[in-house]
Protein backbone atom coordinates (compact mmCIF):
# COMPACT_ATOMS: atom_id res chain seq x y z
CA UNK A 1 0.00 0.00 0.00
CA UNK A 2 1.11 3.47 -1.32
CA UNK A 3 1.38 6.40 1.61
CA UNK A 4 -0.53 8.65 -0.78
CA UNK A 5 -2.10 11.91 1.36
CA UNK A 6 -5.37 10.13 0.83
CA UNK A 7 -4.52 7.18 2.44
CA UNK A 8 -3.21 9.41 5.29
CA UNK A 9 -6.02 11.46 5.38
CA UNK A 10 -8.84 8.44 5.39
CA UNK A 11 -6.44 6.51 8.12
CA UNK A 12 -7.03 10.38 10.11
CA UNK A 13 -10.58 10.03 9.77
CA UNK A 14 -10.92 6.59 10.94
CA UNK A 15 -8.63 7.33 13.93
CA UNK A 16 -10.80 10.97 14.57
CA UNK A 17 -14.11 8.89 14.43
CA UNK A 18 -12.36 6.21 17.12
CA UNK A 19 -11.54 8.66 19.55
CA UNK A 20 -15.37 10.66 19.37
CA UNK A 21 -16.50 7.09 19.75
CA UNK A 22 -15.20 5.88 22.31
CA UNK A 23 -15.02 9.38 24.29
CA UNK A 24 -19.16 9.14 23.90
CA UNK A 25 -19.05 5.58 24.90
CA UNK A 26 -17.23 6.16 28.18
CA UNK A 27 -17.63 9.70 29.35
CA UNK A 28 -20.40 10.80 31.94
CA UNK A 29 -20.02 13.75 32.03
CA UNK A 30 -22.45 16.19 29.78
CA UNK A 31 -19.31 18.43 28.65
CA UNK A 32 -17.16 15.79 27.80
CA UNK A 33 -19.76 14.24 25.74
CA UNK A 34 -20.42 17.41 23.71
CA UNK A 35 -16.81 17.44 23.15
CA UNK A 36 -16.84 13.53 21.67
CA UNK A 37 -19.69 14.94 19.53
CA UNK A 38 -17.38 18.09 18.29
CA UNK A 39 -15.06 15.55 17.26
CA UNK A 40 -17.10 13.51 15.44
CA UNK A 41 -18.43 16.23 13.33
CA UNK A 42 -14.71 17.18 12.42
CA UNK A 43 -14.22 13.54 11.15
CA UNK A 44 -17.43 13.66 9.14
CA UNK A 45 -16.50 17.06 7.70
CA UNK A 46 -13.37 15.82 6.11
CA UNK A 47 -14.46 12.83 5.16
CA UNK A 48 -17.14 14.94 3.21
CA UNK A 49 -14.34 17.07 1.36
CA UNK A 50 -11.99 14.29 0.64
CA UNK A 51 -15.09 12.61 -1.09
CA UNK A 52 -15.69 15.44 -3.05
CA UNK A 53 -12.20 15.48 -3.83
CA UNK A 54 -12.13 11.81 -4.94
CA UNK A 55 -15.52 11.66 -7.11
CA UNK A 56 -13.76 15.31 -8.75
CA UNK A 57 -17.29 16.98 -7.54
CA UNK A 58 -15.59 18.83 -5.25
CA UNK A 59 -18.05 21.80 -4.95
CA UNK A 60 -20.86 19.44 -3.63
CA UNK A 61 -18.37 17.80 -1.23
CA UNK A 62 -17.99 21.28 0.34
CA UNK A 63 -21.36 22.50 0.34
CA UNK A 64 -22.26 19.30 2.47
CA UNK A 65 -19.41 19.99 4.63
CA UNK A 66 -20.30 23.97 4.92
CA UNK A 67 -23.85 22.19 5.88
CA UNK A 68 -21.94 19.74 8.89
CA UNK A 69 -20.10 22.72 10.25
CA UNK A 70 -23.35 24.59 10.81
CA UNK A 71 -25.46 21.29 12.05
CA UNK A 72 -22.47 20.62 14.40
CA UNK A 73 -22.48 24.11 15.91
CA UNK A 74 -26.30 24.40 16.63
CA UNK A 75 -25.61 20.36 18.46
CA UNK A 76 -22.83 22.29 20.26
CA UNK A 77 -24.68 25.24 21.23
CA UNK A 78 -27.96 23.72 22.36
CA UNK A 79 -26.17 20.72 24.07
CA UNK A 80 -23.83 23.58 26.17
CA UNK A 81 -26.93 25.37 27.04
CA UNK A 82 -28.66 21.83 28.03
CA UNK A 83 -25.52 21.30 30.12
CA UNK A 84 -26.17 24.52 31.92
CA UNK A 85 -29.82 23.57 33.01
CA UNK A 86 -28.67 20.31 34.38
CA UNK A 87 -26.69 21.34 36.15
CA UNK A 88 -28.69 24.00 37.71
CA UNK A 89 -31.33 21.87 38.32
CA UNK A 90 -29.38 18.59 39.72
CA UNK A 91 -26.26 20.03 40.74
CA UNK A 92 -23.91 18.09 38.71
CA UNK A 93 -22.98 17.11 35.07
CA UNK A 94 -23.07 13.78 35.44
CA UNK A 95 -25.50 11.90 32.69
CA UNK A 96 -26.96 9.45 36.02
CA UNK A 97 -28.43 12.45 37.30
CA UNK A 98 -30.70 12.29 34.16
CA UNK A 99 -32.14 9.14 34.82
CA UNK A 100 -35.02 10.75 36.88
CA UNK A 101 -36.13 11.54 34.05
CA UNK A 102 -37.58 7.77 32.95
CA UNK A 103 -41.39 7.11 33.41
CA UNK B 1 2.98 17.62 1.31
CA UNK B 2 2.68 13.86 2.28
CA UNK B 3 4.64 14.35 5.27
CA UNK B 4 2.90 17.54 6.03
CA UNK B 5 -0.65 16.06 5.70
CA UNK B 6 0.17 12.84 7.80
CA UNK B 7 2.06 15.11 10.43
CA UNK B 8 -1.36 17.02 10.49
CA UNK B 9 -3.73 14.16 10.36
CA UNK B 10 -1.56 12.99 13.37
CA UNK B 11 -1.38 16.13 15.53
CA UNK B 12 -5.74 16.24 15.12
CA UNK B 13 -6.09 12.92 16.57
CA UNK B 14 -3.59 13.16 19.44
CA UNK B 15 -5.48 17.20 20.53
CA UNK B 16 -9.02 14.84 20.14
CA UNK B 17 -7.29 12.31 22.36
CA UNK B 18 -5.65 14.84 24.98
CA UNK B 19 -9.27 16.71 24.35
CA UNK B 20 -11.00 13.85 26.10
CA UNK B 21 -7.90 12.64 28.54
CA UNK B 22 -8.11 16.21 30.48
CA UNK B 23 -8.77 16.50 33.78
CA UNK B 24 -10.83 19.98 33.42
CA UNK B 25 -13.63 21.01 30.96
CA UNK B 26 -12.03 24.09 29.91
CA UNK B 27 -8.26 22.30 29.31
CA UNK B 28 -10.71 19.98 27.28
CA UNK B 29 -12.02 22.93 25.67
CA UNK B 30 -8.36 24.29 24.63
CA UNK B 31 -7.94 20.88 23.16
CA UNK B 32 -11.05 20.36 21.01
CA UNK B 33 -9.57 24.53 20.00
CA UNK B 34 -6.46 22.87 18.18
CA UNK B 35 -7.80 20.38 17.03
CA UNK B 36 -10.59 21.90 15.25
CA UNK B 37 -7.58 24.62 14.21
CA UNK B 38 -5.12 21.96 12.68
CA UNK B 39 -8.61 20.35 10.69
CA UNK B 40 -8.81 23.49 8.93
CA UNK B 41 -5.38 23.32 8.34
CA UNK B 42 -6.34 20.25 6.09
CA UNK B 43 -9.04 20.97 4.70
CA UNK B 44 -7.02 24.36 3.15
CA UNK B 45 -4.07 21.51 1.65
CA UNK B 46 -7.14 19.82 0.62
CA UNK B 47 -7.90 22.49 -1.41
CA UNK B 48 -11.30 23.49 0.57
CA UNK B 49 -10.20 27.23 1.49
CA UNK B 50 -13.63 28.79 1.95
CA UNK B 51 -14.59 25.47 4.41
CA UNK B 52 -11.16 25.62 5.96
CA UNK B 53 -12.00 29.82 6.98
CA UNK B 54 -15.37 28.44 8.22
CA UNK B 55 -13.89 25.98 9.79
CA UNK B 56 -10.98 28.23 11.78
CA UNK B 57 -13.64 30.85 12.33
CA UNK B 58 -16.87 28.94 13.94
CA UNK B 59 -14.63 25.43 14.85
CA UNK B 60 -11.97 27.05 16.46
CA UNK B 61 -13.32 30.13 17.56
CA UNK B 62 -17.41 30.51 18.33
CA UNK B 63 -17.96 26.97 19.71
CA UNK B 64 -14.52 27.48 22.04
CA UNK B 65 -16.22 30.59 23.05
CA UNK B 66 -19.44 28.99 23.28
CA UNK B 67 -17.76 26.10 25.90
CA UNK B 68 -15.92 28.47 28.14
CA UNK B 69 -19.53 30.55 28.42
CA UNK B 70 -20.99 27.49 29.36
CA UNK B 71 -18.39 26.58 31.84
CA UNK B 72 -17.78 30.10 33.35
CA UNK B 73 -21.67 29.35 34.01
CA UNK B 74 -21.92 26.22 35.17
CA UNK B 75 -18.48 25.74 37.05
CA UNK B 76 -15.48 23.32 36.35
CA UNK B 77 -16.42 20.71 38.13
CA UNK B 78 -14.70 17.36 38.32
CA UNK B 79 -14.89 15.21 35.55
CA UNK B 80 -15.91 11.26 36.03
CA UNK B 81 -13.63 8.42 36.73
CA UNK B 82 -16.13 5.69 36.16
CA UNK B 83 -17.74 5.40 32.80
CA UNK B 84 -21.17 4.25 31.90
CA UNK B 85 -19.77 0.86 29.97
CA UNK B 86 -17.06 -1.22 30.92
CA UNK B 87 -13.84 0.37 29.55
CA UNK B 88 -12.63 -2.82 27.97
CA UNK B 89 -15.91 -3.26 25.81
CA UNK B 90 -15.63 0.51 24.70
CA UNK B 91 -12.14 -0.38 23.54
CA UNK B 92 -13.17 -3.41 21.68
CA UNK B 93 -16.31 -1.59 19.77
CA UNK B 94 -13.27 1.03 18.81
CA UNK B 95 -11.25 -0.85 17.91
CA UNK B 96 -13.67 -3.57 15.84
CA UNK B 97 -15.80 -0.02 14.09
CA UNK B 98 -12.10 1.14 12.98
CA UNK B 99 -11.04 -2.20 11.57
CA UNK B 100 -14.52 -2.07 9.89
CA UNK B 101 -14.31 1.16 8.06
CA UNK B 102 -10.51 0.76 7.18
CA UNK B 103 -11.60 -2.76 5.58
CA UNK B 104 -14.04 -0.73 3.39
CA UNK B 105 -12.24 2.06 2.82
CA UNK B 106 -8.31 1.78 3.33
CA UNK B 107 -8.05 -1.83 1.84
CA UNK B 108 -10.74 -1.18 -0.66
CA UNK B 109 -12.08 -4.43 -1.24
CA UNK B 110 -15.36 -3.37 -3.05
CA UNK B 111 -12.65 -0.78 -5.14
CA UNK B 112 -14.10 -2.06 -8.49
CA UNK B 113 -17.58 -1.40 -7.47
CA UNK B 114 -17.36 2.46 -6.18
CA UNK B 115 -17.34 4.52 -9.24
CA UNK B 116 -18.26 7.99 -9.55
CA UNK B 117 -22.29 8.55 -9.81
CA UNK B 118 -22.01 11.26 -12.34
CA UNK B 119 -19.36 12.61 -14.61
CA UNK B 120 -17.17 14.90 -12.42
CA UNK B 121 -17.93 18.61 -12.54
CA UNK B 122 -16.12 20.72 -10.97
CA UNK B 123 -18.09 23.70 -10.37
CA UNK B 124 -17.25 26.60 -7.76
CA UNK B 125 -18.20 26.10 -4.35
CA UNK B 126 -20.46 29.65 -4.94
CA UNK B 127 -22.25 27.88 -7.86
CA UNK B 128 -22.99 24.69 -6.10
CA UNK B 129 -24.03 26.40 -2.65
CA UNK B 130 -26.33 29.00 -4.41
CA UNK B 131 -27.83 27.18 -7.73
CA UNK B 132 -27.61 23.61 -6.39
CA UNK B 133 -28.18 23.00 -2.75
CA UNK B 134 -30.51 25.84 -2.29
CA UNK B 135 -32.21 23.72 0.00
CA UNK B 136 -29.80 23.28 2.23
CA UNK B 137 -28.72 26.86 2.32
CA UNK B 138 -32.68 27.47 3.83
CA UNK B 139 -31.93 24.18 6.00
CA UNK B 140 -28.88 25.77 7.72
CA UNK B 141 -30.71 29.15 8.10
CA UNK B 142 -33.88 27.52 9.69
CA UNK B 143 -31.23 25.24 12.47
CA UNK B 144 -29.26 28.49 12.94
CA UNK B 145 -32.60 29.80 13.89
CA UNK B 146 -33.96 27.53 15.74
CA UNK B 147 -30.66 26.82 18.10
CA UNK B 148 -31.00 30.43 18.43
CA UNK B 149 -34.41 30.10 19.65
CA UNK B 150 -33.94 27.13 21.53
CA UNK B 151 -30.94 28.39 23.43
CA UNK B 152 -33.13 31.46 24.68
CA UNK B 153 -35.82 29.20 25.69
CA UNK B 154 -33.65 27.54 27.85
CA UNK B 155 -31.99 30.16 28.80
CA UNK B 156 -34.81 32.43 29.90
CA UNK B 157 -36.90 29.63 31.75
CA UNK B 158 -33.91 28.99 33.77
CA UNK B 159 -34.07 32.71 34.94
CA UNK B 160 -37.63 33.02 35.94
CA UNK B 161 -38.05 30.00 38.55
CA UNK B 162 -34.90 30.16 40.80
CA UNK B 163 -34.50 26.59 41.89
CA UNK B 164 -32.48 27.71 45.05
CA UNK B 165 -34.16 29.75 48.07
CA UNK B 166 -32.17 32.44 49.18
CA UNK B 167 -31.70 33.86 52.82
CA UNK B 168 -34.84 36.35 51.61
CA UNK B 169 -37.18 33.65 50.91
CA UNK B 170 -36.58 32.18 54.09
CA UNK B 171 -37.36 35.73 56.11
CA UNK B 172 -39.88 35.98 53.48
CA UNK B 173 -41.48 32.31 54.97
CA UNK B 174 -41.65 33.22 58.48
CA UNK B 175 -42.73 36.24 58.11
CA UNK B 176 -45.85 34.60 56.40
CA UNK B 177 -46.26 31.98 59.47
CA UNK B 178 -45.82 34.27 61.85
CA UNK B 179 -48.92 36.46 59.95
CA UNK B 180 -50.70 32.60 60.44
CA UNK B 181 -50.29 32.80 63.85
Amino acid sequence: MTWTPLTLVLIGVICLLGVGFYGLLISRNLIKIIVALQILGKAALIAFVMAGNVNGQTGQGQALAMTIIVADTIVAVVGLALAVQVRRRFGTMDIKALSNLKG
Amino acid sequence: MTFIVGVLALAAVVCAAMALRAGKALVSALWLAGTSALVAFMLYLMGAHEIAVVELSVGAGLVTILFVFAISVAGDEALDVRTVIPRPLAIGLVIAAGLLLGWFTVAQPMAGLIQPIAAPVAAPLADVLWNQRGLDVLVQIVLIFGGVLGVIGLLADSAEKPDVKGPEAGVRDQTAEEVQL
